[in-house]
């Protein structure tokens, strides 16, 4: 499916593009670059070619719509069982920033049953006015009617910039959210700006496991949405003298018409320990065995910490699977971060590089994780950490 | 049972890996694979139809190429595949490629159950499965690990599956025609035998273009009809920090002087 064009009289076969496409759908055939039907208009070889030779058809990206009549910036508050998720409050910070930016009101959408303590405590994080609908039915996630409310609310009201978290309900609930509104929804941010020139959101995201890291624009459709990775931004700090406007949202729900019910809930993972954790202990591979672990268990209690795992060393049966941190497990921001025996891919940097402080210790001096390291130690962990857990003990204890 | 099944083909992510240099992909002999998580999508499909009956109906929207895909997948036991190709349906997002996908799923007319994975591990945004159950009107579960029980009779029927969210497992009904995405604790995809491969080689994929598609609306496909862009790619920054390496000549002098280090930054 060709996309990009080439320029054959411009081309003057230096092939530089041919390396950056990430779908290899560049080739040099008779001295010029050539596109195949892989391309997927990705843009990534327009500035790469030393000639402007590669140029994307002009898009009109879909019927332009009115768009300065959306305004403001929205989030979705995801609740469970009566409690907010930290998640919410992390995308509350960052909501507030980019309304400070677009000089705009920020608006926090609290959906569910006897949770009008969430709403109070969405102002307290960052809104200046909560949509709070209240309903039996909302009372516990389900796709179709928490789709409905919001649908129904944008619609109404016309937000901008609309975030969702991207936990599992948020990608489910802003799927089905931005089909039905036919507008454009990034996956998965790790940055969101606002453009300085078109006043566009620029929303980064990583794709392709992890290895490359696009942007991208949602230029004619609003709201501009996009979910939000878990623990990439800050948490904001809540002020309880904070005002705002609380409003109550009438919604009819028609139980016959929902289709889906809940039987049951098992809850089973205790994705506090290792979210919330301000010092995490790490280990991979290189523990070689299960029994490693204990080890670094004695660590992490000294510290007050918890233990964590890549995944080669949940594959290998050592650790369960919500100890895993990376771009396919659990994305963490602690304080202290120590890695033992883990070698540092891209796919495990990508859940723990925005940690306050990173220990690596590896035996292998030119392991990727060390570039990522504040400190490092070459070495045998089973040395090394006994030692370790030693040293802190004495000093914290005195 | 009439079931659809979904599949992207996808360069195997394990395999792709940094050059260190130029910070670029190195894309060289990646291979192209069935997203992994389709795979179990494919497995659950056969599953239902040896329990019920039916047929398996594979779909994918992509290049020529996707063939190989969905060879795959008739190798394995599906019962027929069609590859939606055409230059107008290039450079689809996540909203154009549901719209694609959902036009094709009613030209193949009444289905029971729709089967998706839970992400592509290229794209990995794991919003093409809702929005084809928007777009068709029926109700999607997402993340299923487990189907519980079908009932088909009385019609319309009923679905009861286990799904994982972040806290724990929900055990969900609904009424068919439903659209699932699956994760991989569902199942344990079959392998093909040479004979099943030998079969599947046999068999005449259709392809179907935009032309093929009743109503479709050509302002709402490929790259026009869709609302977002990629406006750049780059390999993801490094860190910033330079790493203070500790000597560890003596093990002892080693640990607490990066403690006294650890300390001095406050986090403990
Ligand atoms: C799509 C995709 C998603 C992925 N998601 C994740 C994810 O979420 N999380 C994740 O972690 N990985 C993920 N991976 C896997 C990732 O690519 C790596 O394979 C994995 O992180 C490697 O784990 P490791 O560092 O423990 O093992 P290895 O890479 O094998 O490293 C072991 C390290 O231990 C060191 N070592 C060995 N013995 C000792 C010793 N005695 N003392 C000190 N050091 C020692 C070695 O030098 C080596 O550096 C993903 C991969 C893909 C393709
Ligand atoms: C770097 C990069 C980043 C991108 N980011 C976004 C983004 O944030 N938002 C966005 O809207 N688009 C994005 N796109 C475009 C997106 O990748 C494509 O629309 C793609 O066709 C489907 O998305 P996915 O790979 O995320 O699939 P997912 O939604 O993760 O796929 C889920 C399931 O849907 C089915 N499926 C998906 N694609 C097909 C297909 N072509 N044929 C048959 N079944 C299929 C499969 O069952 C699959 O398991 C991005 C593209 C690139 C190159
Ligand atoms: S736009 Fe992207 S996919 Fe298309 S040729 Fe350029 S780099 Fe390759």
């Amino acid at each position: 499916m060709a996309i990009v064009s080439i320029d054959k009289e411009k081309c003057i076969g230096c092939g530089a593009c041919v390396d950056v496409c990430p779908f290899g759908a560049l080739i040099m055939a008779d001295d010029v670059a050539a596109v195949n039907d892989k391309c997927t208009a990705c843009g990534a070889c327009l500035d790469i070619c030393p000639v402007m030779a590669i140029s994307l058809p002009e898009s009109t990206g879909g019927p332009a719509r009115d768009l300065t009549a959306y305004q403001g910036v929205w989030v979705w508050v995801e609740q469970f069982r009566g409690k907010a998720r930290s998640i919410s409050w992390e995308m509350m910070g960052q909501g507030r920033r980019l309304a400070d930016r677009r000089k705009a009101a920020l608006t926090a959408c609290v959906l569910g049953h006897g949770v009008e303590h969430i709403a109070g405590e969405a102002i307290a994080y960052g809104a200046d006015r909560v949509f709070h609908v209240d309903h039996p039915g909302l009372g516990v996630y389900r796709t179709s009617p928490y789709a409905a409310a919001l649908v129904g609310l944008v619609r109404r009201y016309k937000p901008e910039i609309f975030l969702l978290g991207a936990s599992l309900r948020g990608r489910d609930l802003a799927g089905s959210v931005a089909t039905e509104l036919y507008t454009g929804l990034t996956a998965d941010c790790t940055g969101l700006e606002i453009d300085p020139e078109s006043g566009f959101l620029r929303q980064t995201r990583p794709a392709f496991g992890g290895n490359i890291l696009a942007t991208i624009l949602c230029p004619n459709h609003r709201p501009q949405m996009s979910t939000v990775r878990h623990r990439v931004f800050e948490m904001p700090h809540p002020d309880s003298h904070r005002q705002g406007q609380i409003v109550a949202v009438e919604t009819k729900l028609d139980e016959e018409r929902i289709a889906t019910s809940v039987l049951n809930f098992v809850q089973e993972f205790t994705e506090v320990n290792l979210t919330e954790a301000r010092v995490i202990v790490s280990g991979g591979r290189g523990l070689g065995n299960p029994k490693g672990f204990e080890m670094l268990r004695e660590l992490a209690d000294v510290l007050g910490g918890t233990v964590a795992a890549s995944r080669a060393a949940v594959d290998a049966g050592w650790i369960p699977y919500e100890h895993q941190v990376g771009q396919t497990g659990r994305t963490v921001r602690p304080d202290l971060y120590i890695a033992c025996g883990i070698s540092g891919a891209v796919q495990h940097l990508a859940g723990m590089n925005t940690a306050q402080v990173i220990v690596a210790i590896n035996k292998d001096p030119a392991a990727p994780i060390f570039s990522v390291a504040d400190y490092g130690i070459t070495g045998d962990l089973y040395q090394i950490i006994p030692a370790l857990t030693e040293q802190f003990r004495k000093r914290l204890r005195s | 049972m009439n079931i659809v099944v979904c599949i992207k083909q996808v360069p195997d992510t394990a395999e792709v890996k940094i050059n260190p240099e130029t910070g670029t992909l190195m894309r060289e002999g990646v291979p192209s694979i069935v997203n992994p998580f389709d795979t179990f999508a494919i497995e659950e499909a056969l599953c239902l139809k040896e329990k019920f009956g039916g047929k398996v109906t594979v779909l994918t929207m992509g290049p020529q190429q996707a063939v190989e895909a969905l060879k795959e997948a008739l190798a394995m036991g599906a019962d027929q595949a069609i590859l939606l190709s055409d230059r107008a349906f290039a450079g689809s997002d996540t909203w154009a490629t549901a719209y694609t996908l959902a036009l094709a799923i009613r030209k193949l007319g009444a289905f029971d159950i729709i089967l998706c994975g839970k992400q592509a591990i290229d794209g990995d945004t794991g919003q093409v499965g809702p929005g084809i159950a928007v777009q068709l009107a029926v109700t999607a579960l997402t993340y299923v690990s487990k189907i519980n029980r079908v009932e088909i009779e009385p019609a319309p029927g009923f679905i009861e599956v286990e799904r994982v969210l972040d806290e724990g497992r929900e055990t969900l009904q609904t009424r068919l025609p439903v659209l699932l995405t699956v994760v991989k604790d569902i199942n344990i995809p079959r392998l093909s035998t040479i004979s099943d491969i030998r079969r599947a080689v046999q068999m005449r994929i259709p392809t179907w273009t935009a032309a093929d598609l009743p109503g479709a609306d050509p302002k709402k496909l490929g790259l026009d009809g869709s609302p977002t862009r990629v406006v750049t790619i780059c390999s993801p920054p490094g860190r910033g920090a330079t790493v203070e390496m500790i000597p560890a000549d003596r093990v002892d002098e080693a640990a607490s002087a990066l403690v006294e280090k650890i300390l001095a930054r406050n986090v403990l």
